[in-house]
């Protein structure tokens, strides 16, 4: 009478694994039966999640598109991706033609290895700056995500376990910045950052956005993981640590932030489809990323001028957001699904 | 009642005195910000730009200004520097236009997700559910940037079934509604996604709740169990957020919508002051977006205890 393997306790609802496990006949023969993990128990209800995994793969598909950006721009398209090339001409089936028109019409989708989705006004690539903007919109939204994953799991971390005031300092912290919406906030600190740069980081650096959003969405980690802490800390296995004279900050980073640690990775992938969001946002309002560098969020901006004549301009980096977001949005509901099934969830813009 | 009217208010001033300070602050980082330069003009001389500067206190320390704007703002008299427009006035002539796009849309999102979260909860694992999963999920996946264009080119360019952009007074009410059902739709879609996950979410979770079951065997029939029981506790969330998320919008957080419609909304306004480090508006915006959130949290929390009669106004 073996266990059945993929019968267990749900992950990250903290119940001890194999506390059952000297009831059955798995210790038979004097062998171990092989225990079963919450992470590993995940792992199999993510395995089965063909979906998910189908757009987690799709998501890592463009993060590698868009990483290789330089080497297309190098040896295929030829131009790199703040070149102007108002005057040149590019060859077309055989025939020469204007890249931007006299009248100033740029050249449309070529499909040929030069301006393969066309130029715009300035004669830049198209091709190039959605790649090249990839990499800006995927960077900000990465270093973001990693800015909201590490102050939020401190916030959370020190204002519930010490409570007392750290807790008063920043809970009404993170109510104020939770309180206030998301875009104005972001674009009035990223106009006031953008001109005046930050510290050692220059105004125009793709960082600043970073910076800012990942301020902005802390709180919405925070305030979760500080509730999840709130129930940890009460728990035995922490009175078990004190008991045993770990220091605070022992059992704050050894004891408790593993047992959140499920609930903190659910929030990696929710997170990052809204920095993703939010930096097309601030790019479309001029408080993101600053020209001539190039984010989706700046050539949906940008194509939105000549929506009437070229829709193409705005509606490809358009999709690429919306793909990138999407499979990060399904991914991430696979994901809170394998790690705990109950999981509330509140994202916002 | 008297002492949660107390501390909500109390809570208030404390955000609004928060806001202001963070809103102004954040512009006396800028090393590059002139004011008195700005409302000059770009030719002035040097002397003239001081004469501005006198004039307007900008020489006095930072929180001189800081308080003396404050009084400009709550007398009314607070003028921006771009157009030397009165700011208050110009909030209150475009508030009406923000109200029409928001207030429709508003209730067309909170409407669609009871409708579409129900239904999907309603049945749950088939084809029905699937839809509109699917459906949400790329919903809250769009950026309302891109939703605008869309909608613009498709319905606006190519069919011509909606004019492009631009608003009309209410004085016209088919005209109004006319040029703001894509407005509405594009302010809508994400946040219809966003409301009916987390109600189909929590009707899940309720329907293996013990009272369900209680509510069942005593011989209610599924509609009843499901609106007297289920559908009313599962508001609680979607509620919340759309007190949040109703109040920041017409403080001007709709600013992307107004932008690309092109409506003369005070997010629109908000929007063009930002881009000018025209300080004045944006700081009555973000006080205004205080105070509704504010607001919104107390008649939410009323609301709370008229749903759930277990749940006391404490503050």
């Amino acid at each position: 009478m073996a266990l059945d393997p993929a019968i267990g306790p749900d992950a990250g609802s903290g119940v001890v694994i194999g506390s059952d496990q000297g009831s059955g006949g798995a210790w038979e023969g004097g062998r171990h039966a092989p225990a079963v993990g919450p992470w590993r128990l995940a792992m199999r209800r993510m395995r089965r999640n063909r979906v998910a995994l189908a757009f987690l793969g799709l998501f890592i598909l463009i993060v590698v598109v868009c990483v290789l950006a330089p080497v297309y721009s190098h040896d295929i398209a030829q131009i790199g991706p703040n070149q102007n090339n108002i005057t040149g001409q590019v060859k077309v089936g055989g025939q020469e033609k204007d890249v931007v028109a006299v009248d100033g019409t740029p050249i449309g989708p070529t499909f040929t290895s030069h301006y393969f989705l066309g130029a715009d006004t300035n004669g830049r690539d198209l091709a190039v700056r959605l790649l090249y903007g990839g990499r800006t919109s995927l960077l900000i939204g990465g270093v973001a995500t990693v800015i909201i994953i590490v102050l939020g799991t401190l916030f959370g971390l020190l204002s519930g376990y010490l409570r007392g005031v750290a807790d008063g300092i920043l809970r009404p912290l993170m109510e104020l910045i939770w309180s206030f919406p998301p875009v104005i906030l972001g674009v009035v600190v990223g106009t006031a950052l953008a001109l005046g740069g930050l510290g050692p980081i220059k105004g125009n650096s793709v960082f600043i956005p970073a910076f800012i959003i990942g301020v902005i969405y802390s709180p919405y980690l925070g305030k979760p993981i500080r509730g999840e802490i709130l129930r940890l800390r009460e728990q035995d296995f922490v009175d078990a640590a004190r008991a045993q004279g770990m220091g605070p900050m022992r059992i704050m980073f050894t004891e408790v932030l593993p047992n959140a640690a499920s609930t903190i990775i659910v929030f990696i992938p929710l997170m990052l489809a809204q920095a993703l969001l939010l930096e097309a946002y601030l790019s479309f309002l001029g408080a993101g990323v600053q020209a001539p560098n190039a984010s989706w969020g700046t050539l949906i901006a940008d194509g939105l001028n000549y929506i009437e004549t070229t829709p193409t301009f705005c509606l490809i980096p358009g999709i690429m957001l919306v793909l990138t977001v999407l499979s990060v949005n399904v991914f991430g509901d696979g994901l809170r699904d394998a790690l705990d099934p109950r999981a509330q969830v509140r994202i916002k813009t | 009642m008297a002492r949660f009217a107390v501390r909500r208010a109390l809570s208030a001033l404390a955000l609004l005195f928060a806001t202001s300070v963070v809103v102004f602050g954040a512009f006396e980082v800028i090393p590059s910000y002139n004011p008195a330069q700005a409302i000059a003009g770009r030719n002035a001389t040097p002397t003239t730009v001081a004469e501005v500067s006198r004039k307007f206190g900008f020489d006095k320390p930072v929180y001189t200004q800081y308080v003396n704007t404050m009084k400009l703002v709550f007398t009314g008299k607070v003028i921006d520097y771009q157009d030397d427009l009165n700011v208050v006035d110009q909030f209150r002539k475009r508030f009406p236009v923000t109200l029409s796009l928001v207030l429709p849309a508003g209730i067309l999102w909170f409407g669609m997700a009871v409708v579409l979260g129900s239904v999907s909860a309603m049945r749950a694992g088939r084809l029905t559910d699937r839809v509109v999963m699917v459906a949400a999920i790329v919903g809250v996946s769009i950026p309302v940037v891109l939703l605008a264009a869309l909608l613009l080119y498709f319905f606006a360019y190519k069919l011509t079934w909606f004019p492009n952009t631009g608003y009309h007074g209410l004085s016209n009410p088919v005209q109004w509604a006319y040029h703001l059902i894509l407005p509405w739709i594009a302010l809508a879609v994400l946040n219809i996604g966003f409301y009916s996950r987390v109600l189909r979410s929590g009707l899940l979770d309720m329907a293996n709740q013990d009272f369900v079951r209680t509510a069942r065997a005593k011989g209610l029939s599924r509609g009843q169990v499901f609106r007297r029981h289920m559908l009313r506790n599962s508001l609680m969330p979607i509620i919340t957020m759309f007190g949040l998320d109703f109040a920041t919008a017409i403080g001007g957080a709709a600013l992307i919508t107004e932008a690309v419609f092109n409506l003369p909304g005070i997010g629109q306004y908000e929007a063009s002051s930002i881009g000018n480090l025209d300080v004045p508006p944006i700081l009555v915006g973000a006080i205004l977006t205080a105070f509704f959130v504010v607001l919104f949290g107390a008649l939410i929390d009323i609301l709370y205890g008229l749903l759930d009669p277990r749940i006391r106004l404490t503050g």
